[in-house]
């Protein structure tokens, strides 16, 4: 890159979000460029002969043909560091709170260029005791550590590439981020300088030394998840709805009650309003796993629907990248990108100025390819460099396909890589019936790792009660058929009893009120625990019924409705008053079988 | 900026123009078009290629002569002049009036595209609005700052329901009575449409707070691209610089997805659904995104949108991508009409995304939140059970059944069907409880046993 390659750099067309160039001497694909006065941050897309198309990630009005354009030499890149976790960041990793301290407005202006990561804070840093003069740093080494938040301790890690003999290393001690901490020399006997953070280019995934399967699930603390259909670390699951259906409220609730370590979350394509949403309330909740603040181990990014599409497109692999640089740090981590149809459409925009052949519904011939890597980027891996750390990284991402219709192409293509599939149903929705996952057609490829973990860790029980209650749903679902043409009271009692428990098990079990201050999380225990009253009920009822009880006694029974309600009654960690309802249950079963003469 | 003049055009196609051999033409330019013994026309640059300038003509191009014409490029985006003074006059979508009085003269203008709203400068809107109509207030409460669009169908009274909202709305209820203001945005509006609105506003006495932007059917469709524009430039002005409480009423969306989509073809933009362009989610956004509140005013910009669904299909393109920016939605039912029930509301389909912290204790009541949750669910069942009983009959029904259907019966028959009556929040939620004391206590699992026993006592009563 020369003065004289900028001068005769042109610009020659201006359409879209995207500018040609004429030109321009030595340059490669997803190089950044600054284009026109204003330096608009944009990336080379496209390469024809001598002819170079850039993407603009911010709005293009007021730049003219023959504008300047200026080349940088790098890709698009995270900065990674202490610092990001408790930030909101735009599409482009520009800081949001840093963009309206600089502008002083409440609205985004266009060629601001501000650094992802805080340059005057100082950070507390600890070094590694074990590297001394003379030890080979490779990528991937601790380096030493930062205290990041109140709940995060951040590792430094030598940068993936890394290769050369430690010559000095800082004692404990306060440093910016671009301070040196490190001097290695290099094979070639060239100096190198390594400091807190590190650049990464984010459409290339980050290396690791090797996956490992995964092996134990993320409890999100929503029972129909958990109990249902689970996720392991490192796992992946996509979320397809129609509008209305609660997408954005699940991923806010897997967000906030995960036991994940450190949460990503993408507001891809979002409403301005949700974010905030996010911003005013996380701060404020407290992690049911450390007692800490939320906030304090989340980073957002927020790509509102009317920012420039462009950024839209970068703003999935900023947020991977992001995720990638923690996973290595040897922490679980949890993506949730809401929503991935909003970035399929900014591709296809973007494919759709380029002129490319579209096959599906527009969408470009490479759409099932860019999901593929960005689910593969997943995984619970082994990380670079010593010591030896398990990292994983989980992606829930959000589907919005047009109309509800899951056989569209985004939500058919993610079906491909992804292994769990947590459907939402409008019907449910429409009912109030949240989450609306549908427990039908939805599904978990996790069920086997999991039932082993499970068995591991004194859960022994859990096949067995899920098996039993997704019988008596299935069961339900073909009486539901039925009973819609003959209607159930021509059900004989037995079968009315199916209809009854599943009635339970949908209202008391599967519906989770995000808002409700005790059901918005349910820990392990007190599932398994109304897994159990609730199969109890079923149990003794059937015995009754067998013994010709009428089915109108059962369904007076006061026990119905206190299953129903101990979600929200009990609170979470009072396993005596969740022992009590058992006893209850049994003692008026027993009384309405002694009562009538029924054996129970 | 230097203006820069240009005569003569090589290439006239449908709205847009294309002019060569012109330099230094900046992207999204106005410009102005000069024809001979013509009213001047207005357009805007929309693609530059090398030396070709591809222009939109936002009156259209019918008879603009190839070779006589002279074009004037202002260096700058289209900007409108704001001013308070602009309040109870009539403009086109343009910015100019059309109600006979003088042009706006002022020393502020804005840029009509706007800029994002930094989200972190945003302030989460959770003041409730009172319309006064149940279905809104109780089931999907509308809340100040909200953008929220009423899904409707050919034939169905959305303006009637609009022109309740007018009515009624509380927008600026507990501050400033003053500082409340209309912004009307009519999007290819029919004529009688158009008088429909003046007429309400001049009976509801808000003539004097409104602003309106006009473009009718049979104005140009191009023109049609900005009216909203320049409808939501005025009301940031008035909510963002002035401190007003703004009400943006945008009628009607469809046509304007309309017009978008005859001008992406004119410029053979690779279609998507059913033709329209593959930006119309962004392009929606640009527009439904600038209501809310932000931080350094007192103001605020709450959006209802008119949209009139194809064939009542709300899986079209345009409430499909809708419903998925904006804040929820208010869907009008055909058969609720039909049946003679108004506000024909589908209570069970619409949805207000900004109502759970909008209302409740220190906002509505304490038992909203959880009133609503179990009228929703026993209304959703009562519907579940008329479909069963149109097939087997509702003799056939059982007893829980039967009480259920005509739950449902009655929540819409005297719930829903309130005419054009004026409920206060508390008429609604005791409305509310009173339709709940027709059903066992068995079947209220969504509200807890102390409201039972505060709202409908004989019922708690005998449950204890």
């Amino acid at each position: 890159m020369t003065n004289s390659d900028e001068e005769r750099a042109r610009i020659v067309t201006i359409k879209g979000s995207t500018v040609e160039v004429r030109g321009l001497s030595s340059y490669r694909m997803g190089e950044i460029t600054y284009v026109g006065e204003e330096k608009l941050i944009g990336e080379i897309i496209e390469i024809e002969r001598n002819l170079a198309t850039v993407q603009v990630y911010e709005p293009l009005e007021g730049l003219k043909i023959n504008d300047p354009i200026y080349l940088t030499g790098k890709s698009i890149s995270a900065e990674l560091g202490p610092g990001l976790l408790s930030n909101i960041f735009d599409g482009i990793q520009r800081p949001l709170e840093q963009i309206k301290k600089t502008s002083s407005s409440s609205f985004i202006q266009k060629g601001i260029h501000i650094n992802a990561l805080n340059r005057d804070k100082k950070w507390l840093f600890e070094p590694n005791k074990k590297l001394t003069k003379g030890h080979l740093v490779k990528g991937g080494d601790v380096l030493g550590s930062v205290q990041e938040t109140q709940t995060i301790k951040c590792n430094i890690i030598a940068p993936p590439k890394t290769n050369g003999e430690l010559l000095s290393i800082q004692e404990k001690g306060e440093f910016q981020i671009t301070d040196p901490i490190v001097e290695l020399k290099g094979s070639d006997k060239s100096k190198k300088e390594l400091t807190l953070m590190h650049e990464w280019p984010v459409r290339i995934a980050r290396p690791f030394l090797k996956k490992i399967p995964v092996h134990e699930p993320l409890i999100t603390g929503q029972r129909i998840i958990d109990m249902f259909f689970p996720i392991a670390k490192g796992g992946t699951a996509a979320i397809p709805g129609g509008f209305g259906t609660g997408k954005t409220i699940l991923q806010h609730q897997l967000s906030k009650w995960s036991d994940a370590d450190i949460v990503v979350y993408i507001g891809c394509g979002e409403r301005g309003n949700e974010m905030t949403d996010v911003l005013r309330e996380f701060p404020k909740l407290v992690d049911p796993h450390t007692q800490n603040p939320l906030m304090n181990r989340t980073l957002l990014i927020a790509n509102v629907s009317n920012m420039p599409v462009a950024a839209r497109e970068a703003s999935i692999y900023m947020g991977i990248t992001m995720a990638e640089f923690y996973r290595d740090q040897g922490f679980n981590v949890l993506l949730t990108a809401d929503s991935t149809s909003r970035w399929a459409e900014a591709l296809r925009e973007i494919a759709g100025q380029l002129e490319e052949m579209p096959v599906e519904e527009g969408y470009p011939a490479y759409l099932g390819a860019r999901l593929a890597d960005f689910y593969e980027r997943a995984g619970q891996v082994v990380t670079l460099g010593s010591p030896y750390r398990e990292g994983s990284i989980n992606i829930t991402a959000a589907v919005s396909p047009p109309g509800g219709d899951f056989s569209e192409p985004v939500t058919a293509n993610t079906k491909r890589f992804v292994k769990t599939f947590w459907g939402l149903d409008s019907n449910l929705a429409n009912r109030k019936h949240f989450p609306s996952i549908n427990w039908l057609y939805s599904y978990s490829g996790y069920i086997n790792i999991i039932e082993e973990w499970a068995l591991e860790s004194g859960l022994e029980d859990w096949g067995r009660y899920r098996q039993e209650m997704f019988t008596i749903l299935q069961k339900d679902d073909e009486l539901q058929h039925i009973a819609e043409l003959i209607g159930s009271k021509a059900l004989p009692a037995d079968e009315q009893l199916i209809i009854l428990v599943a009635d339970i098990i949908k209202e008391g079990f599967l519906q989770q009120n995000a808002y409700d201050k005790i059901d918005s999380f349910c820990p392990l225990e007190k599932q398994m625990k109304m897994m159990k009253l609730m199969l109890l009920f079923n149990n003794r009822a059937e015995i009754l019924i067998k013994n010709g009880c009428p089915i109108s006694l059962i369904i007076g029974l006061k026990s119905v409705q206190i299953l129903k309600r101990m979600k929200e009654d009990v609170p979470n960690d009072n396993i005596v008053q969740m022992n009590k309802m058992e006893d209850y249950i049994h003692t008026e079963m027993e009384e309405l079988g002694s009562k009538y003469g029924y054996r129970v | 900026m230097a203006r820069i003049t240009v005569k003569g055009v090589s290439e006239i196609r449908g709205p847009i123009i294309v002019i060569e051999g012109v330099s230094g033409i900046r992207m999204g330019e106005y410009l102005e078009v000069k024809l001979p013994n013509k009213p001047t026309r207005k357009g805007r640059v929309l693609a530059i290629e090398e030396e070709r300038v591809i222009i939109l003509l936002y009156q259209g191009t019918y008879e603009v002569e190839k070779d006589d014409i002279e074009t004037e490029f202002f260096g700058r985006t289209m900007q409108l002049f704001v001013a308070e003074d602009m309040i109870g006059r009539v403009f086109n979508s343009l910015g100019e009036p059309l109600d006979g009085l003088p042009s706006i003269y002022s020393d502020e203008y804005r840029d009509i595209n706007g800029s994002p709203i930094n989200p972190t400068s945003r302030i989460y809107p959770r003041d409730y609005i009172e319309t006064g109509i149940s279905s809104i207030d109780l089931m999907n409460t509308l809340v100040r700052g909200q953008k929220l669009p009423i899904f409707t169908g050919a034939g169905l009274p959305n303006n009637r329901l609009i022109g309740q909202i007018v009515k009624q709305a509380r927008i600026a209820e507990t501050e400033d009575k003053e500082k409340f203001a209309i912004v009307f945005g009519a999007m290819g509006l029919t004529m009688d449409d158009y008088i429909y609105f003046q007429r309400l506003f001049e009976e509801t006495g808000t003539l004097n707070k409104v602003v309106m932007f006009v473009n009718l059917a049979s104005d140009s469709p191009a023109e049609r691209l900005i009216t909203p524009r320049v409808a939501l430039t005025t009301a940031e002005y008035l909510a963002f610089d002035k401190d007003y409480h703004v009400l943006a009423i945008l009628s009607d969306i469809t046509n304007y997805c309309q017009a978008l989509r005859a001008i992406s073809v004119a410029l053979e933009t690779v279609p998507s659904r059913k033709g329209y362009p593959g930006y119309m989610y962004s392009d929606l956004a640009s527009i439904y995104e600038r209501a809310g509140i932000i931080e350094d005013s007192q103001g605020s910009i709450t959006l209802i949108a008119n949209l009139t669904m194809p064939n009542d299909d709300i899986t079209h393109p345009i409430p499909d991508l809708t419903g998925y920016i904006t804040e929820g939605q208010i869907i009008l039912d055909r058969s609720l009409h039909y049946r003679g029930i108004y506000p024909p509301i589908d209570v069970l389909g619409s949805l207000s995304r900004l109502m759970k912290d909008g209302i409740g204790e220190g906002y509505t009541r304490k038992d909203h939140p959880s009133l609503s949750n179990q009228l929703y669910a026993s209304y959703a069942e009562g519907l579940d059970k008329r479909r069963l009983a149109e097939v087997i009959g509702k003799k056939e029904l059982n007893r829980r059944d039967q009480i259920l259907h005509e739950f449902a019966d009655i929540f819409e028959e005297d719930y829903v069907n309130q005419g054009d009556n004026y409920r206060t929040i508390e008429e609604s939620l005791n409305l509310g409880w009173s339709l709940l004391s027709h059903l066992p206590e068995t079947e209220l699992t969504k509200v807890s046993t102390d409201l039972i026993l505060e709202y409908i006592p004989n019922k708690g009563a005998d449950s204890v």
